[in-house]
């Protein structure tokens, strides 16, 4: 009689004013059968990371628009690994200039998602990198 | 070392581990459960109901932020449900987004919980949540029920203290906090007080129970007024019962106003509940709910597993072909598995 859903925490770090493309993908992952935790606008790496905590979510997805990902993403997935929650899978989307992306990834972030991605595929994607995580 | 153990010894991540085996009900989760219950029995359960929109949320920020002040800081756990959808399962759980205030503060924790597909206004293992809660060594364990309408009155069947939340301008007369709803309260709060119609609001409540319409809150779960009849010949403080009148209070909780009151009456009532004997009858109703309903669980999936393969289904086509009428299916398969479970015996 188990029932394990994918928990996803949605977060917006950093200054942003506003959060219509976490929204978005807050919606396609519930009507994709997750449950996401959202946190909404203007959340700290502390806040990101105790509330990932408390709340055991297999994902966090972190939307940044405002060009803070080279500050804000180390210090999230640093707090992360000090808490003991290297389980985690970060996924990034917004404004990520090309030039960056392979500088995110190599701080830890599973994937980047720029303007313009069809939500489906994130789903999948999620889907699927929880499913490896667990069956390691 | 276990993780029940870890968690008896305040370690977070253990925590927030057996809450979801605790909420997924793995093996993992009972086995923590059977091993956390003796340590269970000592947290003030707070349940936090209403309409949507009414404010609950805020409220539960404010609320666990004036607990904190109390002496000895007591700590708070804070259980948000919010509704799954029907269609695809997912949910949206955005109470953490009103909670703000409660961030960095090691002495709270804040759990979102999705409903799952239960109708009362919690989860089924809202319940098993609080007892980790509880085990864990939280003063307090604040329960926010989804958006209530009339028949979500679950949270009396768990909380030792049901505040019911309204707010102004729901309708222009007592419709506006439906009879379900109202009977439950402990503690009535208008929220959004300083919103126009407010001290209306007030009002009508305040004539409502003062006309001595007498809740059954106390005696949670009953439904018919014969059940509390029985109840009351059988309780020996009859006359205690009827000592509590549910307060009504104006807050405005996003600004803070009219909290330090709340928790006030909220320590008054768990007073009450203490000195009038209802805090051990409570548990003993809810620790009585809880046998009750994994009784039923457990006999409904038995009942599907011993039915074997499409025999439901060839039921099911009789029925929608009106040649069997519901009850009579259902009286068919109950026949049929007692019938084979009775030859499994005789063999």
């Amino acid at each position: 009689m188990t029932e394990k859903k994918i928990r996803v925490l949605i977060a917006k770090p950093g200054l942003d004013g506003h959060d219509r493309g976490a929204k978005v993908i807050a919606r396609a992952l519930r009507d994709d059968g997750m449950e996401v935790i959202y946190t909404g606008l203007r959340q700290t790496p502390d806040m990101i990371s105790e509330a990932a905590l408390q709340e055991d979510v297999d994902v966090i997805g972190l939307s940044i628009l405002s060009g803070a990902h080279n500050a804000l993403i180390p210090q999230i997935i640093k707090k992360l690994r000090q808490n003991g929650q290297d389980n985690v899978l970060v996924f990034l989307g917004g404004i990520i200039p090309e030039s960056d992306i392979h500088s995110m990834l190599d701080a830890g972030i599973y994937k980047v998602y720029g303007p313009g991605t069809d939500t489906r595929q994130v789903c999948k994607d999620i889907r699927e990198a929880v499913e490896v995580k667990q069956a390691e | 070392m276990s993780l029940s153990k870890s968690v008896r010894e305040g370690s977070r991540i253990a925590l927030s581990r057996v809450l979801s085996q605790v909420e997924n009900r793995t093996h993992a989760g009972i086995q923590a459960l059977d091993e956390l219950f003796p340590f269970t029995g000592n947290a003030h359960k707070i349940g936090i109901t209403g309409p949507p929109g009414s404010g609950k949320s805020t409220l539960v920020n404010a609320l666990a932020k004036q607990l904190r002040l109390l002496q000895g800081e007591p700590r708070v756990a804070i259980i948000a449900v919010d509704p799954t959808s029907p269609f695809t399962g997912g949910a949206i759980l955005g109470d953490r987004v009103r909670m703000l205030d409660l961030q960095g503060d090691p002495g709270i924790f804040i759990r979102s919980m999705a409903s799952r597909g239960a109708l009362g206004g919690l989860a089924t293992q809202t319940e098993a949540l609080s007892q980790v809660f509880d085990a864990a060594g939280f003063d307090f364990i604040l329960i926010e029920t989804v958006g209530a309408g009339q028949s979500e009155v679950d949270i009396v069947n768990l909380a030792h203290t049901t505040i019911v939340v309204d707010v102004p301008g729901l309708g222009d007369d007592i419709q506006s906090i439906k009879a379900g709803i109202l009977e439950i309260a402990d503690i009535l709060v208008v929220n959004k007080g300083d919103r126009p119609g407010a001290d209306q609001s007030l009002r009508y409540l305040k004539s409502m129970i003062d006309m001595g319409y007498r809740p059954l809150a106390s005696s949670a779960g009953k439904h018919s007024l014969a059940d509390s009849f029985d109840q009351e010949k059988s309780s020996q403080n009859e006359e205690v019962r009827d000592l509590w009148l549910p307060p009504v209070l104006k807050t405005t909780a996003r600004e803070f106003t009219g909290i330090e009151e709340l928790v006030t009456e909220i320590l008054k009532h768990q007073e009450f509940l203490k000195t009038s004997g209802r805090w051990q009858l409570k548990e003993a109703w809810t620790l009585r709910e809880i046998v009750r309903k994994r009784i039923e669980a457990i006999l409904v999936h038995d009942f599907f597993h011993q039915l074997p393969k499409g025999l439901l289904d060839l039921t099911m086509d009789d029925v929608i072909a009106r040649k069997v009428s519901p009850s009579s299916a259902v009286e068919q398969l109950l026949t049929y598995n007692r019938i084979r479970s009775k030859s499994h015996h005789s063999e």
